[in-house]
């Protein structure tokens, strides 16, 4: 028996024990591989329910393991590195028939994706907003503004933040009747998330894609509703500004 | 004055009146701060519970189509007519989606 | 200069995040740490720098459980240049990992699954090993598995296997004897027997952890090493013989399931603490 059967065992009730694996007497092994069959199951659920609380919550424990358990079994992780388990999860549930009436459940694992990379991106210090300040208007419009790599942005057709919060701190945050763009960045120690004004997802995609900031501006005052000075002041109040490349 | 410059100063105009509206006043649209995710997703060497629980039995969905659904907060969760979900759109791989060329 | 392992022969316990506060005001009888490297392999963030910050404080053990040493399939060596990253920057007093496998395929199955013993199991291990103090330039310790089942195709006992691994790479071992006492229930064999036959010039360190009890379909006592609860006195009672063949050695209580408050865990530390004294 090579260690695939045993894995492939291991993730399939409907196999066989692997033969050859015994217990003292040399009678074969039945409910001492299931130990290992319940501790892959298991520990990789466990991981998947702290990965995503609040769709567990959505959709409640004993679904949510019931889910947990076809989920792990059809994507075991590649990569021993369990804070970066079940990436798949958000695409998984729009796929997956009995969660399809929650329209908005992929969106709201997309987000809790994005709070677990943005805790374990890669660290940087964000710059005050005076050195922006200290160049002349031609070097603003020609400068790249670098973003902070925690940085990650929902876009939905749903109020996902608003889900988000009244199903973990907020249970009284009323819903509203639009989708939300969100961001979600760690710029220090805390992820911190809040809800984007209009076009301020595209201006944010666009510097953080290597546009200049005239570029940006360009293409963002023909969104509705865009504000520049909003956006630029959002974007130091959010402490997502690490490097100004001119 | 060139097109170029207009633009140029107007940009500067914005970031300067960004940066009074920032230093001093409070702002209405405080961030949702959390530490919650720092135990999401630990390595350990610890075995699970037991024996016959979540690894030797698997939940057949269609089998159990009405006592296996959806029971949790998801109830009280109340969206508007909108969203049929058939245009979404949301995704964070999309980053670069929409950037001018 | 290869990093030989040099943790104090003192106590210590697998670090816990939810511990961090309590380990910083007064760490009672907890003279340093045990992490697991698969934590800290991150691009940044909160707990590398809570663990740069221990450091600065306490001896870090480093304890890898993804490496699949036991694995039929090659090291994975993206895995071993995260490791050796991380062992450059944090400069651990020890390194570790498991004699058990748990890849397959490309994949990660979170679990330490059981190997043979027998001498191509224990060829192809040795191999891993001697990659492994390689790639890092540590001489490692390998720790004893707890194990559920046995195999047809072994050929010697857990000792043998075990010395043959030890010859072919110079690592030095990690004793769990709470996995000794789980293995010789588990496979009919006496702990007593196991601990007066371990090689015990080549202990690094030693563990300690909780279990739970159960039966197989036969109704024959079945141990799982589940890390949720104290530890029983039949281990403490055969640390205790180990000690007297060891003398002092750096010991750990880990605690990875249902995890108490700080004080629980220093309790176990401290009784851990007082079998070290005994013999001092």
């Amino acid at each position: 028996m090579s260690q695939i059967d045993f894995a492939k065992a291991l993730l399939d009730n409907e196999r066989p024990t692997p033969g050859g694996l015994i217990d003292p007497k040399g009678r074969p092994a039945g409910k001492r591989f299931d130990v290992y069959r319940n501790n892959v199951v298991l520990s990789l659920s466990d991981a998947l329910s702290d990965a995503y609380p609040v769709v567990q919550k959505l959709v409640g424990d004993k679904f949510f393991q019931a889910m947990a358990g076809v989920f792990v079994r059809q994507h075991p992780p590649k990569s021993p590195i369990i804070s970066q388990f079940a990436p798949e999860f958000p695409d998984f549930l729009a796929a997956f028939p009995p969660v399809a009436k929650l329209t908005y459940l992929p969106d709201v694992a997309r987000l809790e994706k994005a709070r677990t990379e943005a805790y374990h991106a890669l660290d940087a210090t964000p710059i005050d907003g005076a050195a922006l300040a200290a160049l002349t208007p031609e070097q603003m419009s020609e400068a790249k503004l670098r973003l902070h790599p925690s940085l990650y942005i929902i876009s939905s057709p749903f109020p996902v933040f608003a889900i988000w919060q009244q199903n973990s701190d907020a249970p009284e945050t009323a819903i509203p009747k639009h989708g939300q763009d969100v961001l979600i960045a760690r710029p220090s120690d805390m992820v911190e998330m809040r809800t984007l004004p209009p076009g301020a997802a595209d201006f944010l995609r666009a510097l953080n894609a290597g546009r200049t900031l005239g570029e940006t501006i360009e293409f963002c005052e023909k969104i509705p509703l865009f504000d520049l000075t909003e956006n630029i002041g959002g974007l130091f109040e959010s402490n997502l500004l690490i490097k100004i490349e001119s | 004055m060139s097109n170029k410059i207009l633009k140029s100063l107007a940009i500067a105009g914005s970031i300067a009146a960004a940066l009074t509206t920032i230093s001093g006043t409070a702002h209405a649209q405080a961030a949702e701060k959390c530490y919650g995710v720092s135990l999401a997703g630990q390595n350990d060497c610890k075995a699970g519970a037991g024996t016959t629980c979540a690894g030797t039995s698997t939940v057949d969905f269609q089998g159990n189509a009405f006592s296996m659904v959806p029971a949790g907060t998801c109830a009280t969760v109340e969206l508007p007519d909108m969203a049929d979900g058939s245009h979404r759109m949301g995704s964070m791989e999309e980053l670069t989606r929409d950037i001018p060329a | 200069m290869p990093l030989i392992p040099h943790l104090p022969n003192s106590v210590g316990v697998g670090y816990k995040p939810q511990h961090l506060d309590d380990i910083l005001a007064d760490s009672g009888s907890v003279k340093w740490l045990e992490i697991h490297a698969e934590n800290y392999m991150s691009a940044g963030g909160p707990p590398i720098a809570q663990l740069k910050r221990l450091a600065e404080q306490f001896p870090i053990s480093c304890h890898g459980v993804g490496l699949s040493i036991g694995g039929e399939r090659p090291l994975d060596k993206d895995h071993l240049t995260r490791l050796k990253h991380l062992i450059n920057w944090l400069k651990p007093a020890s390194f570790s990992e498991h004699l058990a496998w748990s890849t397959h395929e490309g994949g990660f199955l979170n679990d330490l699954l059981p190997v043979p013993y027998n001498m191509e199991t224990a060829k192809r291990v040795a191999d891993h090993v001697n990659e492994v103090q390689d790639t890092l330039n540590v001489q490692m310790l390998l720790e004893n598995p707890s194990v559920y089942v046995a195999f047809a195709a072994s050929t010697m006992d857990e000792i043998t296997f075990i010395n043959e691994v030890v010859s072919r790479t110079g690592c030095g071992l990690l004793l769990d004897v709470n996995n000794v006492f789980i293995s010789g229930t588990n496979q009919e064999y006496s702990p007593e027997e196991y601990i007066a036959n371990f090689p015990v010039e080549h202990i690094g360190e030693l563990h300690l952890g909780g279990h739970i009890k159960d039966q197989d379909e036969h109704g024959a006592p079945l141990l799982i090493d589940s890390h949720n609860d104290k530890v029983v006195d039949p281990v403490w009672t055969l640390l205790d013989t180990l000690l007297k063949r060891t003398g002092p050695k750096p010991i750990l209580v880990e605690w990875d399931n249902d995890i108490p408050d700080w004080s629980i865990l220093e309790s176990e530390a401290a009784r851990a603490t007082t079998a070290l004294e005994a013999i001092s």
